[in-house]
């Protein structure tokens, strides 16, 4: 094997995304990605079955285009990379079987990675933000459809899990509440759209697991001091629409919106910030779906610069779910020596953080 | 010669490398597991011991043939995703075949009678079934494959009073469905349904596609309009 330039295939399906990326040691060679997001409009949310049945239609196709566009043949690879979890069950099982069957095919060895991890790996790639290594002191914010979670990052192998949503994920918040405000699916773009237009003092909204009995002191912290929770919110704004209904009153969509998008981006960064302050945490990467929001970037990069935080973000097409990233951590375990998985090893929905790699 | 790779994942995971030549279909090597929950972290893994047993590799094979179901969603797409990725890695040809056809080749070999049912369990208290005929040695899918709850199976209807339904959906069934009782345990298997490949192939026929047959749909629901207040 190849360790100190790996040409590494990764293969992502942990939700509704189906990407296959190449990476060459630090390069990056191509990152195909197929969504099945419109498939689960008329739901409202992320259906699990629904985004399985797509990954398998998905998988070769994604396979072929990101190999022909990286300009590499299956022999040529040094490993394959697939996410083992944390993810949909059913959803992983696809991308696990496709990266174990490419392993058998080729004979090449395969590496299990964590989803999670993955998202912080994709920085290393070259002209991204971390591309002469991962910085000291460094803490990851990621916000997706499926994720709410600040981590430690001491190196790409020592990851500690700081906190996390105990319930909905902030993306998810946003989903359920577009559905209640009639704006349709997803909610982020929307509601962070409409959020322009209203006033995000107007209605507030509660900030989940804020009271002191679930914080603590930095000294002698609460059982959920960076931890968050979004299912209460999503109550308080049915509450509020229905309040208006039962006057007869018209509800002030963009006032809600707003409102409702200040409350999830206040607690996120307010979070963030604190789990920085208080484990020496003086770079941040923020990664994820929801990281496209422009009300979430501005904030935490506020916050940051206060706080005298860096803050740093990938390129969106690299935050979202993607393979990318995935061939991206593998390729730095190669460098740094690691042994592949074993062709047994079984998906895990809740992998932890501390696993980055499954023997 | 003809060698093919079968996989079947819509019960229990199963694979083996089957060959056809002018003495009749050689099984060169079979996997098979008892369990029916375990296929994604099984199936590939089997794949390499089955290549190492027979010494093969992927460009002494002519095609990869896969069980289409009906089965449990997420075990047969492991199955189906194997065979998929496997006939892209290789540049093989990955045909289909109707899961339970598997065991109606087995019944037909055991001296199935002119019509016949099989079934095999689709969870939820439901069977996958379809009708066959005996068409003088070779199983011929007349209806189906179908979802339904045991009872609902028109068995005296399809085949007459004291009916035979092969497969372990009978034998979970034992009081709706008459199970044939040296079938009553037996699931779609990669050695039946890759010699039936086999023989359809060398018949020239056209085999399926590689579409799963879930016969369901999630059970996503589309949500209501909001319950207003008052």
């Amino acid at each position: 094997m190849n360790r100190a330039e790996p040409l590494i295939l990764g293969i992502e399906s942990s939700c509704d995304e189906t990407g296959v990326g190449i990476v060459r040691g630090g390069t990056l060679l191509s990152n195909t990605v197929a969504s099945s997001m419109d498939e689960h409009v008329r739901f409202g949310g992320v259906i699990p079955e629904i985004a399985s049945r797509a990954h398998l239609e998905a998988i070769v196709p994604a396979l072929d285009a990101a190999l022909k566009e990286a300009g590499v043949t299956l022999d040529e690879l040094d490993g394959i990379a697939v996410t083992a979890g944390p993810g949909l069950a059913g959803a992983l099982m696809v991308g696990v079987s496709a990266a174990k069957a490419l392993a058998v095919a080729t004979g090449k060895p395969l590496f299990a990675i964590n989803h999670l991890v993955a998202h912080v790996a994709v920085g290393l790639l070259a002209e991204q933000v971390f591309a002469d290594g991962l910085p000291e002191n460094l803490g990851a914010l990621l916000v997706s459809g499926g994720h709410t979670e600040v981590l430690r990052v001491r190196g790409i192998q020592d990851v500690q899990m700081l906190g996390s949503t105990i319930d909905d994920a902030a993306g998810e918040a946003y989903d359920k509440t577009a559905r209640l405000l009639g704006l349709g699916y997803p909610g982020g773009p929307v509601i962070d759209r409409l959020s322009r237009e209203g006033d995000p003092k107007a209605i507030r909204f509660p900030r989940g697991l804020t009271q002191p009995k679930y914080m603590g002191t930095a000294d002698e912290p609460g059982p959920h001091r960076y931890d968050w929770s979004f299912s209460g919110l999503k109550a308080a704004v049915a509450r509020c629409v229905e309040q208006f209904e039962a006057r007869g009153e018209e509800p002030p969509v963009a006032d809600i919106a707003a409102s409702f998008q200040e409350a999830v981006v206040d607690v996120v960064t307010a979070k963030a910030m604190l789990a920085c302050k208080e484990h020496g945490i003086t770079e941040l990467l923020l990664g994820g779906g929801v990281a496209a929001n422009a009300r979430l970037r501005e904030l935490t990069a506020r916050r940051c610069a206060s706080a005298g935080i860096t803050l740093h973000v990938p390129p969106i097409s690299l935050c979202t779910d993607n393979g990318a990233m995935v061939a991206a951590l593998a390729s730095r375990l190669v460098m740094d020596g690691a042994e592949p998985s074993s062709l047994d090893f079984a998906p895990d929905s809740s992998l932890p953080v501390s696993t980055v790699l499954l023997p | 010669m003809t060698t093919i790779l079968a996989i079947d994942t819509s019960a229990i995971a199963s694979a083996a490398i089957l060959r056809a030549g002018a003495e009749g279909t050689e099984v060169l090597a079979r996997f098979a597991t008892e369990d029916t929950r375990s296929h994604a972290e099984v199936t590939a893994p089997a794949v390499a011991r089955l290549l190492e047993e027979t010494g093969l590799s992927g460009k002494d094979l002519d095609a990869v043939v896969a069980g289409v179901g009906p089965g449990p969603f997420t075990g047969l797409r492991a199955g189906l995703t194997v065979a998929r990725t496997l006939g892209f890695a290789w540049c093989l040809p990955v045909h289909g075949v109707m899961s339970l056809d598997a065991i109606a080749a087995d019944a037909v070999a055991a001296g199935a009678p002119e019509r016949f049912l099989v079934a095999t369990d689709a969870r939820r208290k439901e069977v996958y079934w379809a009708l066959y005929a005996n068409d003088a040695g070779t199983p011929r899918l007349l209806d189906g494959p179908h979802v339904q709850r045991p009872a609902d199976v028109v068995v005296d209807e399809l085949l007459g009073a004291g009916g035979a339904v092969y497969g372990a959906g009978a034998g979970l069934y034992p009081e709706e469905l008459s199970p044939v009782e040296a079938f009553a345990r037996t699931q779609p298997d990669a050695v039946a349904l890759g010699t039936l490949a086999l023989e359809r192939l060398a018949r020239g026929e056209e085999l399926l596609e590689t579409e799963p047959l879930y016969l369901r749909e999630s059970d996503a629901q589309v949500p209501g309009p909001r319950k207003k207040a008052l």
